[in-house]
């Protein structure tokens, strides 16, 4: 783990994700508009604002499940760089299943609920060519152990698990895989204020172990400050501010970010 | 190592009729390697503003702020991530952590994001904590509910867990009593001895006295027309 951290590091002055201008309509309406940004390796983006703001909108274009109208998305592939809105659709899954994640807000979306907590880490080991049921197993035992679910409870199903516990299987899930990229959708959203203070520390620990980027979207300004490096605040389809996530929070320029942040309790 | 030149500070309040108040003009001030510079000035001067701007979490409106070989005026943001990782460290007032992390830990992180080994990194953590008195059988908690003092001293003990080459000290001995605040003032006359530019706030002057080569009051630095 230590070894990677200095290859990341060396490989961290290209950015693993370009998006140029992508805009998203729907009909006369606005999704997200004219948006550019990069990700580095082994950082995190957080994408904040009301709901409505585009964001979810964004983080479909990007994760593929939407077509934007217009723009790049261009990731830096094992074979270099390709714009993922022009790929094939069968391309574009094995990269969804290989060097992307994405975890749903609702776990239930991004588990299957009918299958074992260890059968639902499984199942994308063998989306990938693992076919080794004992190594599958140890190694789907392992990553419940990172996300802190009980060995025993392997074999269960997640509809007996509370929402906390779906919430770390389906991270789980996603990074058995080892994805450079992870797109999250308020990932720590309706779950209880401790049960989200684990799920950062882990989701730290990860980024900063396996060395992956990752883009979150929240409306939670805590949640970013505690985990992003750089913050971008949408309002209305488009970025309105963009930085530094602490100089977002303290010194916000943007007219909406300063109602936004003196908005909240305490951040 | 901190060379300021010129800088200028002002903040538009633009759910307040876009008012725009200047706070600072013209600030300039170096810190040496080895040296430690304190920040004087009433309260409301610019002290902390000027602190977070170097930081960077507050952005200039005009002028430079170097450290080492980094703008923070112009620096991307991930110029500044860098440098705070590696070159720039804070200690602020207050702590602020992801609750439900061990204090141990909290400690262990700026090293932990150098890619320090973790048994490396947490044995100088529980080093700097043993020596601010912090007891081990609190390691393994959250400093979310300890006491003010000890908040302040965890937080001590991860700023100087790194051996940054620049410091910022904002009150570092503020509620800590007399056996601590020697302890702190110890660490601060250490890193000046092993070569780090120091800026800080010290309300308590006994300590300020002790520290600082030398004092700047920062009303120098309020712009004409507000003052």
């Amino acid at each position: 783990m230590t070894d990677l951290s200095h290859t990341f590091a060396a490989a961290a002055d290209k950015p693993l994700l370009q998006v140029k201008s992508l805009t998203k309509r729907y009909g006369a309406r606005i999704g997200c508009a004219d948006i550019s940004f990069d990700v580095y390796p082994g950082e995190v983006l957080g994408i904040v604002g009301e709901s409505g703001s585009g964001k979810s909108t964004l983080l479909s274009c990007l994760a593929g499940h939407m077509r934007p109208d217009q723009g790049e998305v261009i990731f830096e592939t094992a074979t270099g760089p390709r714009d993922t809105v022009q790929m094939g659709e069968a391309e574009r899954r094995r990269l969804a299943r290989t060097d992307w994640a994405y975890v749903h807000q609702n776990p239930r979306d991004g588990l299957r609920m009918g299958v074992s907590a260890g059968g639902n880490v499984g199942e994308r080991l063998m989306a990938i060519g693992a076919r080794h049921y004992g190594g599958i197993r140890d190694k789907a035992i392992d990553w419940l152990g990172r996300v802190e679910i009980d060995a025993g409870r392997v074999d269960d199903r997640p509809s007996a698990f509370s929402g906390g516990m779906q919430q770390r299987l389906q991270i789980a899930r996603n990074l058995v895989t080892a994805p450079r990229l992870v797109f999250m959708d308020e990932p720590t959203g309706g779950l209880d204020v401790s049960v989200q203070a684990r799920l950062l520390d882990l989701l730290r620990g990860l980024v900063r172990e396996m060395g992956l980027s990752a883009i979150i979207v929240t409306h939670d300004l805590a949640v970013v400050r505690l985990l992003a490096d750089r913050l971008m605040v949408m309002k209305g389809g488009h970025v309105v501010e963009a930085g530094l996530t602490d100089q977002v929070l303290d010194d916000p320029q943007h007219e909406y970010t300063q109602l936004l942040v003196s908005s909240v309790l305490q951040v | 190592m901190i060379e300021i030149e010129n800088l200028c500070k002002s903040f538009t309040l633009h759910n307040q009729n876009a008012a725009v108040i200047p706070v600072m003009a013209g600030a300039n001030l170096a810190v040496a390697r080895g040296e430690c510079v304190g920040l004087i000035g009433a309260s409301g001067a610019g002290k902390s503003t000027l602190m977070r701007m170097v930081w960077g979490n507050y952005l200039a409106a005009s002028g430079s702020i170097y450290v080492g070989n980094v703008d923070v005026v112009t620096a991307s943001p991930r110029q500044i991530i860098a440098l705070r990782r590696d070159t720039l460290g804070y200690v602020s007032q207050f702590l602020r952590v992801v609750p439900r992390v061990p204090t141990l830990d909290v400690v262990a992180e700026p090293l932990l994001n150098l890619g320090v080994p973790a048994d490396t990194a947490r044995a100088r953590a529980a080093e700097l904590l043993a020596r601010l008195n912090i007891p081990q059988r609190l390691w393994e908690l959250s400093p979310t509910t300890f006491s003010g003092g000890e908040q302040q001293r965890v937080n001590i003990a991860r700023g100087f867990a790194h051996p940054f080459p620049a410091l910022l000290l904002d009150e570092p001995t503020a509620s800590l009593d007399a056996a601590n605040r020697e302890v702190v003032l110890g660490l601060i006359e250490e890193a000046k001895a092993r070569g780090a530019a120091i800026l800080g706030i010290f309300h308590d002057e006994g300590a300020r006295d002790r520290v600082c080569d030398r004092l700047i009051d920062v009303r120098a630095f309020t712009p004409k027309a507000a003052a």
